[in-house]
């Protein structure tokens, strides 16, 4: 007897939760050969606007865990992810229209890179803290901090770009609202599946899919986000205004790439201390 | 002139019908049949109309005069064990210029606070406008004697409490006893008065958590209504569940038909669990279209809250900058 296809309906996922966009719009994707494969959510400010409610709520938590902890964690989304390197094969292929062999490529490289931001987490500190000499008897300590929620707009492509850019903001202990590649909306999603699965508290990662020009000048504005990613944003124009927008409460920008970026290169770790603040204590060296 | 300090008066009222309250509450039983004849409330109509006001857009200007109302009805309230005469004064100067970044934001109804607090709040309040709310009678479970609770009133009214939030004692009326329940509310609202002649105004809360029914919520107002209250009020913010919108809405036919029979009108405060601006925007819909907009002023409408405020500030910023704002930029209490 035929089988019915069960369709997927590709939702938002913000605060551990898939929700339908606040808007009701959805939009259509199409696989490589330009058959209709979703319809994904498109999201709008409002949205936009409850994930970083979302992403504040779970700061404090995140912020708090141990490094060790976030490491465990991010790696526990490695291996997640790595049981479900055939859907996510499956879904690149779709997407794509790539061979099996280099959606493979992508999946894996994906997986290995968040092994390698997990092993990260516990060490980024020790190598950009330090004990600073000064002249006076005090112990001059410097030491990262998470700087917060940051908004970031994920590169082109399906899955290595995406876990590129948002791994290293979570091992440090911040807290991000994604805005998803416009082209590749449901590989982020499932994505978000894996990391709803994977112990990661709800809220760290929220992901949105939807026009990155319509959503990213309003967390660009947004007094409660404290750093963008532009990785993602193509248009120079849009990109420019987005940093001016960004100024009003001095958040960190890291602005888009001008070369195109190879995602398959070990990346350095500017990614994670793009999103560190550092914190300098001076305490009297005792009598 | 504040026109709720107006002629909100039980027995002695010029109206006919308002004379009437001396045959029903002349004794128990009356009293019982009185409550017990007013019409039941339709639970699945009641919940279901609520809800269906609760999906009204509002935008833009309607918006923006909708958050600056409800920053004018907001009672900013603090009641806890651990509040200080230092938090009470950030509270009271909250209140008074709630966004210090904005002098067009209007200030709050009220502060409400414990007896023991309302002198330090009126010191620091003054002639603001902004008016010191006392809980009392043995706030919150109301398990008191009379006369302890009469006292606690006194102390709070000579402190310069221009309004008492009085709670019922929910015991009595569930057993029935709802004469003992109406002679009380008689008793504070006699407590309320000033030596100079007037009276703080009367909030009584009905704690509607604790009151089972939607039938019980109907009877209690018109009770409190008939013995004298200037507002009726949902609950203490201690019980869960706390002001709802379908609660409210009984407690705004109640009002609503209690003028239509009298020509008095009475102020109707939800309090405890609004905490967004969107829900506050639900309940002055309902206050629109169930009692009407004579209601929409502080003077007759009022929300019980304390983080509902940080909300209509964050949602006016919005408005007024066109960017979302964050709760960094807005005081902690």
């Amino acid at each position: 007897m035929a089988r019915l296809d069960v369709k997927k309906t590709y939702k938002l996922y913000i605060g551990g939760a898939f929700p339908r966009s606040e808007s009701g719009r959805t939009s259509v994707v199409n696989d490589a050969q330009g058959n209709l494969l979703a319809n994904a959510a498109k999201a709008s400010r409002k949205d936009a606007r409850d994930a970083v409610i979302a992403a504040r709520k779970a700061f404090g938590g995140w912020s708090s865990a141990t490094a060790y902890n976030r490491g465990q964690v991010l790696y526990r989304i490695a291996e997640v992810l790595e049981g479900r390197r055939d859907q996510f094969v499956a879904e690149l292929r779709a997407t794509e229209g790539i061979t099996a062999a280099k959606a493979t490529t992508y999946v894996d490289a994906a997986i290995d890179r968040i092994v390698w931001y997990a092993g990260w987490a516990d060490k980024i500190t020790q190598v950009v803290s330090t004990a600073n000499p000064v002249a006076g008897p005090f112990f001059n300590l410097s030491s990262p901090e998470p700087t917060g929620v940051v908004a970031v707009v994920a590169p082109r492509g399906p899955l290595l770009g995406l876990v590129s850019v948002v791994a290293p903001v979570i091992a440090t202990g911040n807290t991000c609202v994604v805005i998803a590649s416009e082209a590749h909306p449901l590989t982020a999603i499932t994505l978000g599946e894996v990391m709803a699965t994977s112990d990661l508290p709800g809220g760290v990662v929220n992901m949105l899919t939807g026009s990155v020009a319509e959503i990213a000048p309003w967390l660009a504005s947004h007094m409660d986000v404290n750093g963008i990613d532009l990785t993602g944003v193509a248009d120079p124009e849009l990109a420019a205004a987005l940093e001016t927008a960004s100024a009003d409460n001095l958040k960190r920008v890291r602005r888009a790439p001008e070369v195109a970026v190879d995602w398959l290169a070990t990346p350095g770790i500017d990614r994670l201390t793009d999103w560190l603040e550092t914190k300098t204590v001076w305490h009297p060296i005792g009598v | 002139m504040q026109p709720y300090a107006g002629s909100v008066t039980t027995t002695s009222a010029t109206t006919g019908s308002a004379g009437d309250f001396d045959d029903i509450t002349s004794s128990e039983s009356s009293l019982r049949r009185f409550l017990h004849g007013l019409p039941g409330v339709d639970q699945v109509g009641a919940e279901a109309r609520a809800a269906g006001l609760g999906t009204r857009s509002i935008k833009t200007t309607a918006k923006n005069f909708a958050i600056d109302l409800a920053i004018r009805m907001v009672d900013l309230t603090t009641l806890e064990g651990q509040d200080t005469p230092g938090k009470v004064r950030a509270l009271a100067s909250k209140a008074m210029r709630p966004d210090p970044a904005d002098a067009t934001c209007p200030r709050a109804a009220a502060v409400c606070v414990y007896p023991d607090m309302v002198a330090t709040a009126k010191q620091t309040l003054g002639s603001s406008g902004v008016k010191v709310a006392a809980v009392a009678t043995a706030f919150p479970s109301g398990r008191a004697a009379l006369d302890i609770k009469l006292a606690d009133t006194r102390d709070a009214v000579e402190a310069g409490a221009d309004e008492i939030d009085m709670v019922i004692d929910r015991g009595a009326f569930l057993s029935g006893r709802y004469l003992q329940v109406f002679d009380e509310i008689v008793a504070v609202r006699e407590a309320c008065a000033t030596p100079d002649g007037g009276s703080a105004h009367l909030k009584v809360i009905f704690e509607t958590g604790e009151l089972q029914t939607y039938d019980n919520v109907r009877r209690a107002s018109w009770l409190a209504m008939m013995a004298g209250a200037h507002f009726i009020k949902t609950s203490t913010g201690k019980v869960q569940p706390a002001a709802t919108l379908p609660v409210t809405l009984i407690m705004l036919e109640a009002v609503r038909d209690f003028r239509d029979q009298t020509g008095q009108m009475i102020g109707v405060k939800p309090a405890g669990g609004i905490r967004s601006s969107k829900d506050a925007i639900k309940y002055l819909v309902m206050v629109n279209e169930i009692a009407g907009p004579d209601w929409l002023d502080p003077d007759w409408f009022r929300f019980g809250a304390s983080t509902l405020l940080n909300d209509l500030l964050m949602q006016r910023t919005k408005m007024t900058t066109g960017r979302y704002s964050g709760p960094d930029y807005f005081t902690l209490d």
